[in-house]
């Protein structure tokens, strides 16, 4: 008699089977779409596909929402025109002869009349271009921040926190030193002085590399970046402090596995869900910064549009009763990073499940 | 105790020290020269050659850290380069507008978010319950900015019950008319994260055997709640407090800034905008040893809150 051990259903890996976890979710399935919708469209504004044009004034200032239809005409009263011919100054006029040759080179140009729309889909800022481009053209810069400063500060965090919490020793004193200094200074005064310096930096030659829009979307991600990935070490410290005593660790020490093939091979997949759920609330977290610093002038530039210029500008059209402005920014923001919040929620759950429950 | 006291301060040097060399390195090589920022636009070569024999800009990178160390530790950070007002006093006048803010700030906080979170603990898993999670997690997705946009707009512009905003010399004044506004919308842009965290101490603390203990001796729901659960709930509540303590000097930074209060925070963003170094320096590296005191005082008042607390 012989057993054979079969399984009935495969298991897959750890991430097929947290995948097959975050699909019972129902909330975080639907954010999930809403996060991706929202991440095609900056793909979609990145690529000049849509919200290209959020610079053209296409319509009249201050347009209202279509739903609300256009505003009502301004009364400017009449004033009477005098009636009869002109009077004929050809005599004394010094530029008449001119007049006709004057008017055969104007018609070699033709002139184009924009008809400015009275309304649009979302209401237009105090120069008439359309909030809708704006906000969708604002929604790249905001988020393509958050990501690429999330990203950049799960790295440093994680790369930091694998070595102190691996080799411990003078390693990790030195960088627990690190930790401590950037901790030590409270967060907002930490990043206003990256922000000062940033912005008195010379970067010409990197301007000229990648352009100046770019620059600055790279700059405001970076100062994030680097003043912000003291959680993510500590957490990812902590773990490899965990999980470098474990047995199976330990066996690859023993079958020869080096140094770095322990800390990246072995032990960083098994706490990689750690710097996953830290990276998705940091996008979220860096994205609401990011708003503020551009409305404080310290973030993206006036060529620019991001949720935090446009708040700015919002501020004072609704003062004046335009308020469409303020309306889609915070609606947008407020859509995109509840979804977000939510997914991480629902990502925690399916990737760690003896967190399910715990706030 | 007192071990413990001086093994604590001694431990600071390191980080202060710490503190010192990152600010000074991120000033002297990151950012631009001092000299350029200080002779304007239309300085001539010698101008800016001359502020930086001045500002000692020529001597050896370790001579300039000497120097920085030493007005650090004597307190003598010269004036603003921008408004010629020495630092000392820019700190001094500064602090108490900011301390009028978010001292209300935090104390309103915590004591509003302790019983609407024990209200939402008692009625888990009910549909209020639910509702109250949904709006707490769409209040936190909404910016700051919208929140003082909007507060400013209705209750100032359109409602007039509060002056948009406005400071005086006179504290009373100050506390009772020009900081209600700022410290209601950061209470209530606080509340929401507050309530979510501290109504999950208490959901931890109902599920613990104690509390059936309670409910099996008769014991009504209520005196359940506030006598046996809220009590152990306020350890980790003032673990939590105990975190946010040292934000009354710089948590209330951009609620300054948009109400135009005469605090620290404004005057570190007008530091930002002007380039103004020394202002900045001395922000960054008092601020932080503000902060680690106010934190070591936080430990040891803790441990006198719960005795079963062990200094390490």
């Amino acid at each position: 008699m012989t057993a054979v051990l079969t399984s009935s259903s495969p298991s897959g890996g750890v991430l097929a089977a947290s995948w097959r976890r975050l699909r019972t979710d129902r909330v975080g399935m639907v954010s999930m779409v809403i996060v991706a919708l929202f991440l095609v469209l900056v793909l979609l504004a990145a690529t000049n596909l849509v919200a290209s044009g959020w610079q053209k004034e296409v319509g009249v200032p201050n347009a209202p929402p279509t739903l609300l239809g256009p505003q009502p005409a301004e009364d400017t009263g009449v004033i009477a025109t005098p009636k009869g011919p002109n009077v004929d100054l050809s005599d004394i006029d010094p530029l008449a002869p001119r007049y006709a040759e004057w008017a055969e080179r104007a018609k070699q140009f033709k002139t184009e009349d924009i008809v400015k729309s009275e309304t649009l889909p979302l209401g237009g800022d105090r120069l008439g271009r359309d909030v809708l481009a704006k906000v969708v053209k604002g929604a790249q810069v905001s988020i393509m921040v958050g990501l690429l400063g999330a990203v950049v500060a799960t790295l440093i965090g994680t790369v930091l926190g694998a070595l102190s919490g691996f080799f411990g020793g003078k390693v990790g004193d030195l960088l627990e030193w690190v930790y401590n200094v950037f901790t030590a200074i409270p967060y907002i005064v930490l990043l206003f002085s990256f922000a000062a310096v940033a912005q008195h930096m010379d970067l010409g030659g990197l301007d000229a590399a990648i352009g100046r829009s770019s620059r600055q979307v790279l700059m405001v991600a970076l100062i994030l970046a680097l003043t912000g990935w003291t959680g993510i070490y500590r957490l990812i410290r902590a773990e490899f402090i965990k999980h470098r005593v474990r047995e199976y660790v330990r066996s690859a020490e023993a079958i020869g596995a080096s140094q770095w093939s322990r800390m990246f091979k072995h032990i960083l997949p098994n706490v990689s869900h750690v710097a996953l759920v830290q990276l998705s609330l940091h996008v979220v977290s860096f994205i609401k910064s990011e708003v503020i610093l551009s409305y404080l002038g310290l973030g993206v530039g006036v060529d620019q549009v991001s949720w935090g210029t446009m708040l700015s500008e919002a501020q004072g059209e609704l003062i004046l009763g335009y308020w469409w402005q303020l309306a889609a920014v915070a609606t947008f923001m407020a859509v995109f990073v509840t979804a977000f919040a939510l997914f991480t929620d629902a990502l925690r759950d399916a990737l760690d499940p003896k967190l399910r429950g715990l706030e | 105790m007192a071990a413990y006291l001086v093994r604590r301060l001694w431990q600071m040097i390191p980080t202060l020290l710490g503190v010192v060399l990152l600010v000074f390195f991120l000033f002297k090589y990151f950012g631009s020269d001092p000299a350029v920022i200080l002779g304007g636009l239309n300085a001539s070569q010698e101008q800016i050659d001359s502020i930086r024999e001045q500002l000692g800009l020529n001597k050896p990178v370790w001579e300039q850290l000497w120097i920085f160390i030493k007005q650090i530790v004597t307190f003598d950070w010269g004036k603003s380069w921008a408004t010629n007002e020495s630092v000392a006093n820019l700190f001094a006048t500064r602090l108490p507008a900011t301390l009028t803010v978010t001292v209300p700030i935090l104390v309103l906080e915590v004591l509003l978010a302790i019983p609407f979170a024990m209200a939402v603990a008692a009625v888990r898993g009910s549909l209020t319950d639910r509702a109250v999670m949904v709006c707490t997690t769409v209040a936190v997705s909404i910016s700051l900015l919208v929140y003082v946009i909007l507060a400013q707009y209705f209750f100032a512009f359109r409602l007039g019950w509060f002056p948009v905003q406005g400071w005086t010399g006179n504290h009373w004044t100050n506390l009772t008319t020009y900081a209600p506004l700022p410290v209601l919308v950061a209470v209530l842009v606080s509340l929401a994260p507050q309530i979510r965290l501290y109504r999950s101490f208490f959901l931890d603390e109902i599920g613990h055997d104690y509390v059936r203990t309670a409910r099996a001796k008769g014991l009504t729901e209520r005196t359940v709640l506030l006598k046996h659960v809220l009590r152990n709930a306020m350890i980790p509540i003032l673990t939590n407090v105990s975190v946010l303590v040292p934000g009354v000097l710089v948590g209330s930074f951009l609620i300054e800034v948009f109400f135009s209060i005469p605090g620290l925070g404004r005057e570190l963003l007008l530091a930002v905008n002007r380039g103004d170094y020394p202002v900045l320096q001395a922000f960054a590296i008092y601020l932080a040893a503000l902060t680690m005191t106010v934190n070591l005082v936080v430990d040891l008042l803790y441990k006198l809150v719960d005795p079963r607390v062990v200094l390490k």
